[in-house]
C-alpha cells in the first residue's frame, strides 16, 4: 500500500514537467527514425487543438472524462488504494445514466437530468464499493477485483443496453430523452457546434471537492491516515474497513460521473462495444502525472486531452500516425514513474545511492536498540 | 608501554555525508584478543565507522591498517578476505534452510556437482564446539530462538575465517538469559584470540565484558579508556556530554483507588484454539506504575490489544474506574481515558508521511476543539501542535515537516506529548524507551513519573528489567499468557523475576492472580 503511494505521491513539480519534455523528445526521436518531421508534427498537433473555436471546444470535451477518471484514481491513491477499476465504474455510471435517461418519461429537465446524473454516479460508486467491500471484509486485493469488475461491467452494460434500451437494428441504445440531456446548446453554438456540455463544470467542482474533502475535513483526514498507515489508524480508533469502503465508493462516484456526462452530455446514446473506452486507464496516467493532487490532475488531464485530440491533426496535416502520441504519453508516464532518473538529471553530482544507504544504516541502528 | 602491532588500526578516518560529518578524523586501535567497546548515542557515527571498516563505505580521508599493513577495503568481500566479520543487528538468514546450510551459503563444500552436507555439518559442529556455541547444525532456522540465530551469524563469520568480529548492537534483540550467554561467548572468542569490536550504547554490558572502551560523540572520538579504570557514570557523561542522573526522584506516595481492574481476562489466539491470555487478573491504582516483566511473546501484545480494544475479549472483564470496557470499541476506550504508547512507534503510533502537526492530533482530531461540522480547523491543530512541540521539547524543523524527518527519540516524544495531552486516566506504555539514547530515555522516564504523580495509572511493559526496577511500584511477570506472580518493587530481585519469567509461579504470599 505505502509502496504505491510512495511512487505516486510526490511533491516535486519539476519531475512531471521534465518528464513531459523528455516524453516529447522521445516521440520526436521515434518520428525521426520513421522519417517524419517532428517539428511539423508537433506544430500540426498544436494547430489542431487551438485552430478554431470548434477545436477548443472539442479539446475540452476530450479533457472532461480524463479529468473525472484522473480524480477517481488519484483519490483512491490518496487513501492507499490502487483503483485500476475506474474503467468499469465509468461504464457502469454511463449505463445507469443511459437507462434512467431513456426509461423515465414525462419529467421536467430540472428533475430528470439530476436524477440521471445522481443514479449514474451512484451506480459507479457502488461498483467501486464492491471492490471496497471485498477488500475490507475478505482482504481481496483491490487490483485483482477491480480488473475483473472492469470486464464484468463491460459485458453487463452491453447486456443491459441490449435487453432494455436497444435501438432496433443498431448496435447501440435509443437516444436519451431530451429532458435528460446535459448538452449546453448556446455554448455549443458559440463554439461552432463543438459538443459542449455540463461535464467540465461538474468536473471542476469535483476538483474542489477532492481537495476540500481530503484536506479540510475530518473524514478526509481519516481516509488519508488509513492510506498512509492503516495500522496506526486502527490503533488511533479509526474504522479502517469503513474508510476503505468509503474511499472506493467516492473514487467510483468520480469515475461514474465521467461516464454519465459522456452519455448525457456528448453522445446521448450508449453503444454496445467489444472493448472498453480506456478512459479508466488513462485516468491512472493522469493521476500519476498530476502527483495525485487535484490541481496536478487537472493539468495532467489537460495535457493528455490536448495530446489525444491534437493527434488527429498530426495525422491529417503532417501525415504522422496517431499512435506516435500514445508513444509520447507512454514515455511521459515512464519518466514520471522513474523519477529517480530525473532527479539524477536535475542533480547529477548528488550521490544518491550512498545517502540512501546511509539512511538505511542509521535507521537500522535506530531500531531495536533498547 | 610497548604494544604489539594492533590487528586493526584506523587513522584519521573522516566520512562526510551531505550536511553532516559522520566521522571526524577518528583514530582507533584494536588489539589482538581484546573486546573493544564502541560507545555512542544513536547517530554518533558508530555504525558509519564500522561500515567503513567492513567496506560498505569508502572513507573521504584516513587510512586503515590491518595487521600493520595499509589496506583499501572496497567491499565486504575484501573485508572478509582480511579476516573481518560482522554480526549485523538484523540477521541475514534463510529461514527454511538448516543452520549448516545458512553458514556455508556461498562457499559450500562440494562433492562433484552436489554439496557435501556431511562435511558442512561436521565443520559447523566442530566450530560450534570450539567456541561453546552449542548450535545444532541440522536444525532449521525458523525453529530456533533469536539467540540461537545470532550464534548462527557468529558461526557464519567464523566459518569464513574471521579473526576480527564486529558486533552491531548484539543484545538489542536478546532476552536477559541470552544476553548472559552472549557475554560468555564473547569472552570465549576473545580467549581463543579473536579480536572483537562491540558496538553498543548499553553501559552495563560494556562494564561487564569489555577490556577497553572508545566513546564517540557527534562523529568524534571523545576518549579511549580501560574499562576497569572507569565507571558507568563517567562513560555516560562522556557519551552524552553532560552529567546524567541515574537516580530518579521517586516520590513515595500512597496510591489512590484502583483505576484499572482486569478480571480473569481470557483471550483466544487467532486460530481460536489455544488461549493466548489465560485468566489474567490484576489491578492498577491511580498514581501507580505497574510494571509487567516477561520474555517477549508471552502474551504482552495480546494483553495490550485486549486492553485497548484492538482484540476481542473471550472471557473476563476490563474495568476502568466503574465503567465496564470489555465490549467497548477502541475509540470509546480512548474517550474514556485509555492512552497508549505503542511498542512499534513507527508502525502503530505515527503516520510518518503526515506532517508533525497532523500526527499530533491522530487520537484527538475528532474533538470539537479541532473543528466543527466535520471540518478540520487547521489553525487550532497548528496551535495545539506548536504548544506540544515546545512543551515536550520535540526537536523538529517545524510543525509542517513530515514526521518521517524526525529522529526516533523525537518521534517518541511526539507520541508521548500527544497521549499525555489527552489527560488520560490509564497510560499503557510498551517499551517506551526502546531504541532511544540516554537523553531521550531520561526524558521519557521523567514524563512517566510526572504522569504518575499527577495520579494517572500506568501500565509499563518492558523487556528490560532495569527499566522496570527503576520505574515500577509493583512488578508482575507474565509467562505463556498467565500472570506468574506480582512483587512490590522492594521485594524484587533478579533471581525471583528470572524464575518467574521462566515459568515458575511465585511461591510465597503476595502472589497475584493464581
Amino acid at each position: 500500500m505505502t509502496k504505491w503511494s510512495r511512487i505516486f505521491i510526490k511533491s516535486n513539480v519539476w519531475i512531471p514537467l521534465i518528464a513531459i519534455v523528455l516524453g516529447l523528445l522521445c516521440g520526436a526521436i521515434v518520428m525521426w527514425i520513421g522519417g517524419y518531421n517532428a517539428w511539423s508534427a508537433y506544430s500540426a498537433l498544436w494547430q489542431k487543438v487551438s485552430g478554431s473555436k470548434y477545436d477548443i471546444g472539442e479539446t475540452i470535451r476530450t479533457i472532461t472524462p480524463l479529468l473525472f477518471t484522473g480524480l477517481s484514481v488519484g483519490f483512491a491513491f490518496r487513501a492507499g488504494l490502487f483503483n485500476i477499476g475506474a474503467d468499469g465504474q465509468f461504464i457502469m455510471g454511463m449505463t445507469g445514466a443511459t437507462i434512467v435517461g431513456i426509461k423515465l418519461h414525462g419529467l421536467p429537465w430540472i428533475v430528470h437530468a439530476p436524477i440521471a446524473v445522481i443514479v449514474g454516479a451512484l451506480v459507479g460508486g457502488l461498483w467501486g464499493a464492491i471492490a471496497g467491500v471485498l477488500k475490507s471484509s475478505r482482504g481481496v486485493n483491490e487490483v485483482i477485483s477491480c480488473i475483473m469488475l472492469n470486464w464484468i461491467a463491460l459485458y453487463l452494460s452491453n447486456y443491459l443496453v441490449r435487453t432494455l434500451v436497444l435501438e432496433k437494428g443498431q448496435q447501440r441504445s435509443q437516444m436519451i430523452q431530451d429532458s435528460a440531456s446535459l448538452s449546453i446548446g448556446w455554448l455549443s453554438k458559440a463554439m461552432d457546434n463543438a459538443r459542449m456540455d455540463g461535464g467540465i463544470w461538474v468536473a471542476l467542482i469535483c476538483v474542489a471537492v477532492f481537495y476540500v474533502l481530503l484536506w479540510r475535513t475530518k473524514q478526509g483526514y481519516e481516509l488519508r491516515a488509513v492510506g498512509h498507515n492503516a495500522d496506526a489508524a486502527k490503533v488511533a480508533g479509526i474504522d479502517v474497513k469503513s474508510s476503505l469502503l468509503k474511499s472506493m465508493m467516492i473514487s467510483g462516484i468520480f469515475a461514474g460521473l465521467g461516464g454519465v456526462f459522456e452519455v448525457l452530455g456528448v453522445f446521448h446514446y450508449q453503444v454496445i462495444s467489444a472493448a472498453s473506452s480506456g478512459y479508466g486507464f488513462d485516468g491512472i496516467a493522469v493521476a500519476l502525472l498530476g502527483g495525485n493532487h487535484p490541481i496536478g490532475i487537472l493539468l495532467g488531464s489537460i495535457l493528455f486531452g490536448v495530446l489525444t485530440y491534437g493527434s488527429a491533426g498530426m495525422n491529417f496535416t503532417a501525415n504522422v500516425p496517431t499512435e506516435i502520441v500514445r508513444i509520447v504519453i507512454g514515455c511521459i508516464i515512464f519518466f514520471v514513474a522513474s523519477h529517480g532518473f530525473i532527479q539524477m538529471l536535475l542533480n547529477p553530482r548528488k550521490p544518491r545511492r550512498s545517502s540512501k544507504k546511509k539512511g538505511a544504516v542509521e535507521r537500522g541502528s535506530d531500531l531495536g536498540l533498547g | 608501554m610497548e604494544q604489539p602491532v594492533p590487528v586493526v588500526e584506523l587513522k584519521g578516518i573522516t566520512k562526510r555525508f551531505p550536511g553532516i560529518v559522520a566521522n571526524d578524523s577518528i583514530n582507533l586501535q584494536l588489539r589482538k584478543g581484546e573486546i573493544h567497546a564502541l560507545l555512542g548515542e544513536n547517530g554518533a557515527g558508530k555504525s558509519t565507522l564500522m561500515s567503513i571498516l567492513f567496506g560498505l563505505y569508502q572513507p573521504d580521508e584516513g587510512e586503515i591498517y590491518v595487521n600493520g599493513k595499509r589496506e583499501t577495503i572496497d567491499g565486504p568481500g575484501k573485508a572478509i578476505k582480511l579476516g573481518i566479520g560482522m554480526v549485523h543487528q538484523h540477521f541475514k538468514l534463510v529461514h527454511n534452510f538448516t543452520v549448516a546450510e545458512n553458514i556455508v551459503l556461498g562457499i559450500e563444500p562440494r562433492k562433484g556437482l552436489s554439496i557435501n552436507y556431511k562435511q558442512a555439518n561436521g565443520r559447523v559442529a566442530e566450530l560450534s564446539e570450539q567456541y561453546g556455541l552449542m548450535v545444532d547444525p541440522k536444525a532449521l532456522i525458523q525453529d530456533i530462538t533469536v539467540g540461537m540465530q545470532q550464534r548462527v551469524e557468529i558461526l557464519k563469520t567464523l566459518y569464513r575465517g574471521a579473526e576480527i568480529l564486529i558486533f552491531d548492537e548484539p543484545t538489542a534483540v536478546l532476552t536477559v538469559q541470552e544476553i548472559h550467554e552472549l557475554m560468555q561467548i564473547l569472552r570465549n572468542l576473545a580467549a581463543e584470540g579473536k579480536s572483537i569490536i562491540l558496538i553498543t550504547h548499553k553501559l552495563k554490558e560494556i562494564m561487564e565484558v569489555s577490556d577497553r572502551v572508545t566513546v564517540i560523540r557527534r562523529g568524534k572520538v571523545i576518549d579511549t579508556l580501560v574499562t576497569s579504570e572507569t565507571s558507568e557514570s563517567e562513560l555516560a557523561e562522556k557519551m552524552v556530554g553532560r552529567r546524567v542522573s541515574f537516580q530518579l526522584d521517586q516520590e513515595k506516595r500512597a496510591p489512590g483507588p484502583a483505576l484499572l481492574q482486569v478480571r480473569q481476562l481470557t483471550v483466544k489466539g487467532h486460530d481460536k484454539g489455544r488461549n493466548v491470555l489465560n485468566d489474567v487478573s490484576f489491578e492498577i491504582r491511580a498514581g501507580e506504575i505497574f510494571g509487567l516483566a516477561g520474555v517477549d511473546g508471552n502474551g504482552q501484545h495480546e494483553l495490550v490489544e485486549a486492553l485497548t480494544g484492538l482484540r476481542p475479549i473471550d472471557g473476563g472483564s476490563v474495568l476502568l474506574g466503574d465503567i465496564d470496557m470489555t465490549r467497548k470499541s477502541v475509540r470509546e476506550r480512548m474517550r474514556a481515558g485509555i492512552a497508549q504508547i505503542p511498542e512499534d512507534r513507527q508502525k502503530h503510533g505515527l503516520v510518518l508521511d503526515f506532517k508533525v502537526s497532523e500526527n499530533m492530533v491522530l487520537t484527538t482530531y475528532k474533538d470539537t476543539r479541532f473543528g466543527r461540522g466535520g471540518f478540520i480547523d487547521d489553525k487550532a491543530v497548528d496551535e495545539h501542535s506548536a504548544r506540544l512541540v515546545q512543551e515536550f521539547d520535540v526537536r523538529t524543523a517545524g510543525i509542517h515537516v513530515p514526521m518521517r524527518s524526525l529522529s526516533g527519540g523525537n518521534q517518541q516524544k511526539a507520541i508521548i506529548a500527544r497521549e499525555l495531552s489527552r489527560n488520560p486516566q490509564l497510560l499503557i506504555a510498551v517499551q517506551p524507551t526502546r531504541g532511544l539514547d540516554i537523553g531521550a530515555i531520561e526524558f521519557v522516564h521523567e514524563r512517566l513519573l510526572q504522569a504518575k504523580n499527577e495520579g494517572k495509572a500506568i501500565l509499563l511493559i518492558s523487556y528490560e528489567l532495569d527499566e522496570l526496577y527503576k520505574m515500577s511500584d509493583r512488578i508482575a511477570v507474565i509467562f505463556d499468557g498467565q500472570i506468574m506472580g506480582e512483587l512490590d518493587s522492594e521485594q524484587v530481585d533478579d533471581e525471583k523475576l528470572g524464575l518467574m519469567m521462566a515459568g515458575n509461579r511465585l511461591q510465597e504470599k503476595g502472589g497475584g492472580a493464581a
